[in-house]
């Protein structure tokens, strides 16, 4: 029987399926970081377990660490005890790590796919919802909760069920001025971030085998925003392309056997989908979020919708509560609306190739005297190249804030955070009440929106200062 | 963990679609070590103001919020992040189920593994539970997990899908890792005929 590419990896991992019991699913990747994980290793000590597989777990530390200068020390004496105790962890269990002063540290789904661990075929699971990122390489890649990362350090194995298949085709050619971050934000906008529950996404088309890993990973990295736990794209020359000769990918004739075990991967022609949704790339214009959730999210030149069209009273004062938290008015569009700040980076878009987007328009160009502008590297590798490339001195040079690697202001537990009441233009994957900071109101757009807006201290169609 | 039993309540009614995890419990909260004091932080955001005095206006802030063991919410409750400190700060609270239309996926095994039921309902009923606690705050629910039943206020019940492996391991009180690590043989045998691996202690 035919089968899509999420059915094989599927497949290919059940240890066991007891009556009455979930599968049991064997993951070949486990990515810790230190805010999901010291419960759950508080967890193996009282039990007096061991970490089973420690040679097929991999930490870092990102969510809490400050973006500052390294050498300087941890203001927060709750985040510095929660990194302590992650190294101690990682120590103590036999789990190799990138501290925060290693040259490779950096955001947990940044770093994966950099050095090569993150690799076609697995499963790969972490204590964070961001993990289906992984799935651009055609892993079944997927976020769990802290009482899994003990039952995975313990087990190397998950209870799961296995979930519906959901194609998300994008056909087309995109248009200039329009990316992955907006392939990803359109789809969210259409079915809710509710739509792909229960679900495992599959993208496919013409638009979706154009992009570049980097891009694939930003589309990926969204589909829990979309509800479904994780995110797939088949395998194919631009993957292997990627990910020859980093650090942990198969090397000489393992790497020739590896590349034919995932030349068979893609989903067979006829395989069956329990859902689908076609969306023309062609017609896909720069995306911006309004409201309190990346569901609600319209093309920059559309105007935010009225909760009075709404017949469900429920969904009216959902959007009417999120429009009185964004201080924002229906029936206008977003652009010209004045922001505070603008940050570039998180998992989404923290990628060398989102750096080169941003620089390239702000290059020979100053921010608005009225914006904070902070451009936050995934990875100390990422800082890195960009440096080689001279890209920081473009950021600093217009004016923006140059930092070190981590999660930062996408989810504000580091220190770096909005005001109450401010507005930001964010690259980062969340716009919930107070995501970036209390009273906080986030505007989710992708590298060049962000980088254009910076420019202009509004909401911005980037389209307007490209040649 | 203690086993989950049938109970009756009232229900603090919290009608918002999509209930993210950043508000159950915002993220600056997660530097904890421990699962200890979340319970004081749930829905920090809209339950205190900003020199951090609850708001009194805020159900969960008023006596018949602290009475209710069952959180009724809108649709897609506890989307967003995977953190658990969301279901560990709910019952901490002293939360035993959330009533929605549907939960995040995360979330529902989150909740499942920390004896807080998920109860997905139809939208019909669940609109009639709104009005019925809207007329009378005192209204109680029977939850009935071995049955898999909600009785309504007006005496009617509901069914609800639960998964039937989690649904043991509540009503028994145990933890799935113990069934896991039994497992421990067909793990091995899996391990034996792997072949792609990557090896994280090589460099």
């Amino acid at each position: 029987m035919a089968k899509t590419i999420i059915q094989k990896v599927w497949d290919r991992h059940v240890v066991a399926e007891n009556p009455g019991a979930p599968a049991l699913l064997y993951i070949d990747l486990h990515l810790v970081h230190e805010v999901t994980s010291p419960q759950a290793f508080s967890g193996l000590r009282e039990r007096g377990l061991k970490v089973r597989r420690a040679d097929l777990t991999f930490g870092t530390t990102d969510h809490s660490i400050p973006t500052h200068d390294r050498s300087l020390p941890i203001i927060d004496k709750i985040a510095e005890t929660q990194i302590t105790q992650f190294e101690k962890n990682c120590h103590d269990f036999g789990i190799p790590y990138y501290g925060p002063h290693s040259a490779n540290q950096g955001i947990v789904h940044i770093i994966g796919p950099e050095q090569g661990l993150t690799q076609p075929g697995m499963t790969v699971v972490c204590g964070d919802s961001h993990t289906a990122t992984h799935g651009a390489f055609g892993a079944l890649a997927f976020g769990i909760g802290t009482s899994q990362v003990e039952h995975v350090l313990a087990s190397q194995c998950l209870l799961q069920s296995r979930s519906q298949s959901y194609e998300v085709r994008v056909d087309g050619k995109l248009k200039n001025g329009v990316g992955a971050k907006d392939i990803i934000l359109n789809l969210i906008s259409r079915i809710g971030i509710g739509g792909g529950t229960g679900c495992v996404f599959e993208y496919t088309g013409s638009a979706i085998r154009a992009l570049s890993m980097e891009e694939r990973m930003t589309v990926c990295n969204m589909s829990i925003e979309g509800g479904a736990r994780a995110g797939m794209i088949a395998p194919d020359d631009t993957t292997y392309q990627y990910l020859a000769g980093r650090q942990y990918a198969p090397k000489g004739a393992d790497w020739d056997r590896a590349v034919g075990e995932w030349r068979n991967l893609p989903s067979d022609e006829g395989a069956k989908y329990d859902k689908r949704i076609d969306i023309d790339a062609s017609t896909l214009e720069p995306m911006i979020t309004f409201g309190t959730n990346p569901g609600m999210g319209i093309p920059i030149t559309a105007s935010v919708p009225d909760p009075a069209s709404m017949k469900d009273p429920v969904e009216r004062e959902t959007l009417g509560k999120a429009l009185r938290y964004m201080d924002l008015p229906s029936g206008k569009p977003l652009l010209g609306h004045p922001i505070d700040v603008v940050f570039i980076g998180s998992c989404t878009n923290s990628r060398i190739s989102d750096l080169r987007a941003a620089a390239g328009i702000l290059k020979g160009r100053h921010v608005s005297p009225k914006v904070r502008v902070m451009v936050v590297p995934g990875s100390q590798q990422i800082k890195q190249q960009a440096q080689a490339e001279g890209l920081d001195r473009i950021f600093k040079e217009a004016g923006a804030d140059w930092r070190e690697a981590g999660c930062s202001m996408c989810i504000a537990m580091n220190g770096d955070q909005l005001q109450p009441g401010e507005y930001s233009v964010s690259t980062s994957n969340r716009n919930f009440e107070g995501r970036q900071g209390k009273g906080g109101r986030t505007f989710l757009a992708s590298p060049l929106t962000a980088a254009a807006s910076a420019i202009t201290g509004v909401v911005t169609d980037v389209r307007t200062l490209l040649g | 963990m203690e086993k989950f039993t049938t109970f009756t309540s009232r229900l603090a009614p919290l009608p918002i679609d999509n209930i993210d995890t950043d508000q159950i419990i915002p993220a600056r909260f997660l530097k904890t070590i421990s699962k200890e004091g979340l319970g004081d932080q749930l829905f920090f955001d809209w339950r205190y103001d900003a020199t951090g005095k609850p708001k009194p206006d805020f159900l969960l802030n008023k006596p018949e919020g602290r009475q209710a063991e069952i959180l009724l919410a809108g649709d897609n409750f506890g989307c967003g992040s995977s953190r658990e400190h969301a279901p560990w700060a709910l019952t901490q609270y002293g939360f035993r189920a959330v009533i929605s239309t549907s939960f995040a996926d995360i979330f529902r095994g989150n909740s499942l593994k920390n004896s807080l039921l998920p109860i997905a309902i139809p939208a019909e009923d669940h609109k009639k539970l709104l009005a019925a606690v809207a007329a009378n705050p005192t209204a109680t629910v029977t939850v009935d997990l071995a049955q898999q039943k909600l009785t309504l206020p007006d005496g009617t019940s509901v069914a609800f899908p639960v998964d039937a492996f989690a649904k043991e391991c509540m009503l028994e009180g145990v933890d799935e890792l113990g069934y896991i690590l039994k497992q421990d043989a067909a793990i091995s045998a899996f391990e034996s005929k792997r072949s792609l691996t990557i090896d994280t202690l090589a460099y």
